[in-house]
């Protein structure tokens, strides 16, 4: 093997982690949510991704979090790590995390170690080395940021 | 010694066409690039990027409007590039021969300045299952604007249109029939002939989609007997931007101008306007010159390596490529039609084709994935888009090969 398939390898592995791959074949929390306050729609018209976050904010807390749609690996894993984060989360901080992680995604902010809360984000780092991914997994947290700030438009990456 | 035979021998072998192409010789992540795209474009021949570096820089001025020698010269090589495209394409005068921004510009010409004045409620145009978006919105809009409705032959598992339903749904009403002569997705090779007979039997005439057509089968819009066939410079190795209208001369004649503008009049005054002769009625505004002249030494170069090799080298290749694909574990071919060109797309177990493209790619390997713009495809199928590979006159069973072996490792990236 020569040494650029090996580096190609370390990459896409690092793109498809263990825990990437998890969450796309077993997406947790998915399906939609009866009584969700706030909801909205990500669609990556490149490639079809479409996904339909819910979300039930008591109290200025998100309660409960879910999600639908069909996507590649990238945008599912991301929405299925999303839901797991946010719940539980006070509205804003969630506003905040949905900041950090498209700011890591695209390389806009500096990648610092990010809040304890968000540490299996850091699963998704691999994305930067491919530039025409970032969009898939920012996607759900697009969407998060359309509902949290009630705009019942959907969120698109272009 | 048959036609083909003597054709083969007077042109060069195919295999080295492909150092022609100057973006065909490099790397893309350490790895040779292998080209597998050409559906969407294909790449570009050295000989069409110097013809047009050489327009820009020597002969460019305004066609159609000077009497200075740099002007003349840029109306003979523009007009030069369109006889060069009536005889590739075998139309009976230069007339027929409208140059346009693409199959796209094409068919929304047809579509606006032959069906919109035509069409009244109760009137249908009837189109495949299997066309592209550009050959499904155009009507989608005219009949909007006319009451008229879209009527849609389905299609088989296979990929082909079911011509027994095409015969039951193509009646008086029907104004026009539009057709994909190759489709994208699917690769299918549409029975147009008998398209074309069937129709022309109820007096209906019928337009080609022939983007996929013209890269990879010999054109003869006379023998073939459409009345109107739209193809784009981009996907037969010349520069985008560009495109043709074929359309017989007397439903040309009859048809308003689609746009207006300095080029497509003879005289204008405040009471009224004259329109040009054909083809210049439906060429407002200055045309894409250089590109024109890019198509123009497209087509040199394609006549030169013979189309009927070309066919023949891609058929065989095509038929390689499917053997190929299937004997991989897990992987399904889409469009599996008796009468194919060009294309194979394919899903691999439950990857999503978006994730296989990145895998192919980092190994060098092109393809397109996602719904190739042909969604309702995709939805009988009810699959969210596939992986598309699409071969070129420059490709070759090694590519083919390196296809294969980088599925292998995205079978392991996701096992
Ligand atoms: C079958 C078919 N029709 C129409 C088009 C549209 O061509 P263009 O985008 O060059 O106008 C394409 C190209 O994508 C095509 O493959």
């Amino acid at each position: 093997m020569n040494l650029a398939s090996i580096q190609a390898g370390d990459e896409l592995r690092d793109l498809y982690r263990e825990l990437i791959l998890d969450h796309s074949r077993h997406p947790r929390n998915f399906g939609k949510l009866d009584d969700a306050t706030h909801t909205a729609e990500g669609i990556n018209p490149l490639c079809g991704d479409k996904l339909r976050l819910y979300l039930r904010v008591d109290e200025q807390q998100v309660a409960d979090a879910r999600f639908e749609g069909s996507g590649c690996a990238i945008s599912v894993a991301s929405a299925s790590l999303l839901t797991e984060i946010v719940v539980g989360q006070p509205g804003e901080v969630a506003l905040d995390f949905a900041r950090d992680v498209i700011g890591r995604l695209t390389g806009a902010t500096s990648p610092r170690p990010p809040a304890a809360e968000l540490g299996k984000i850091q699963a998704l780092d691999g994305v930067r080395e491919f530039p025409t991914r970032v969009k898939c997994a920012t996607l759900a947290w697009q969407a998060l940021n359309s509902a949290l700030n009630r705009q019942t438009t959907a969120a698109t990456t272009e | 010694m048959t036609q083909a035979r003597l054709e083969t021998d007077r042109h060069a072998p195919l295999a080295a066409l492909r150092e022609d192409f100057p973006a065909l010789q490099q790397d893309i992540g350490g790895n040779g690039l292998v080209y597998l795209d050409s559906a969407a474009s294909a790449q570009v021949p050295l000989s069409v990027i110097e013809k047009m570096a050489q327009y820009q820089s020597h002969d460019h001025a305004n066609v159609h409007r000077g009497v200075h020698t740099l002007s003349h010269r840029a109306t003979e090589a523009y007009e030069g590039a369109r006889d060069k495209v009536q005889a590739f394409v075998n139309a009976r005068s230069r007339a027929e021969i409208v140059l346009t921004s693409g199959t796209t510009e094409a068919i929304n010409l047809v579509a606006q300045s032959y069906c919109r004045p035509l069409l009244q409620t109760g009137d249908r145009i009837l189109i495949t299952h299997l066309e592209h978006h550009s050959n499904i919105v155009p009507w989608q809009l005219v009949c909007e604007q006319t009451g008229a409705e879209l009527v849609v032959a389905p299609i088989d598992e296979a990929g082909q249109v079911d011509m027994q339903e095409f015969t039951r749904l193509l009646d008086d009403n029907v104004r026009l029939v539009a057709a994909a002569h190759v489709s994208n997705a699917l690769g299918t090779i549409n029975p147009v002939r008998d398209i074309i007979a069937r129709s022309h039997a109820l007096d209906i005439p019928v337009l080609l989609d022939g983007a996929q057509g013209v890269p990879h089968l010999a054109i003869d819009v006379q023998e073939l007997d459409c009345d109107f066939y739209a193809f784009s410079s981009h996907k037969m190795y010349g520069p985008t931007g560009v495109g043709v209208l074929y359309a017989r001369e007397s439903l040309l004649d009859s048809m308003p101008p689609y746009q207006g503008g300095g080029d497509m009049i003879l005289e204008v005054t405040f009471s009224g306007t004259t329109y040009n002769e054909l083809p210049y009625k439906f060429e407002a505004g200055t045309p894409n010159i250089s590109g024109v002249v890019g198509l123009g030494a497209a087509v040199d170069y394609l006549q030169a390596a013979g189309m009927s090799n070309i066919a023949a080298h891609e058929a065989e290749l095509l038929d390689y490529m499917m053997a190929q694909l299937a004997n991989i574990d897990g992987i399904r071919l889409y469009g599996t039609a008796s009468n194919k060109a060009s294309v194979q797309s394919f899903m691999l177990e439950d990857v999503h084709p978006h994730d296989l493209g990145t895998i192919l790619d980092h190994q060098g390997v092109a393809v397109r994935t996602g719904h190739h713009c042909a969604m309702p495809v995709m939805q009988y199928y009810d699959i969210p888009g596939t992986a598309r590979a699409s071969l070129g006159l420059y490709n070759n069973t090694a590519d083919v090969d390196r296809l294969v072996t980088a599925i292998e490792k995205a079978k392991q990236v996701f096992a």
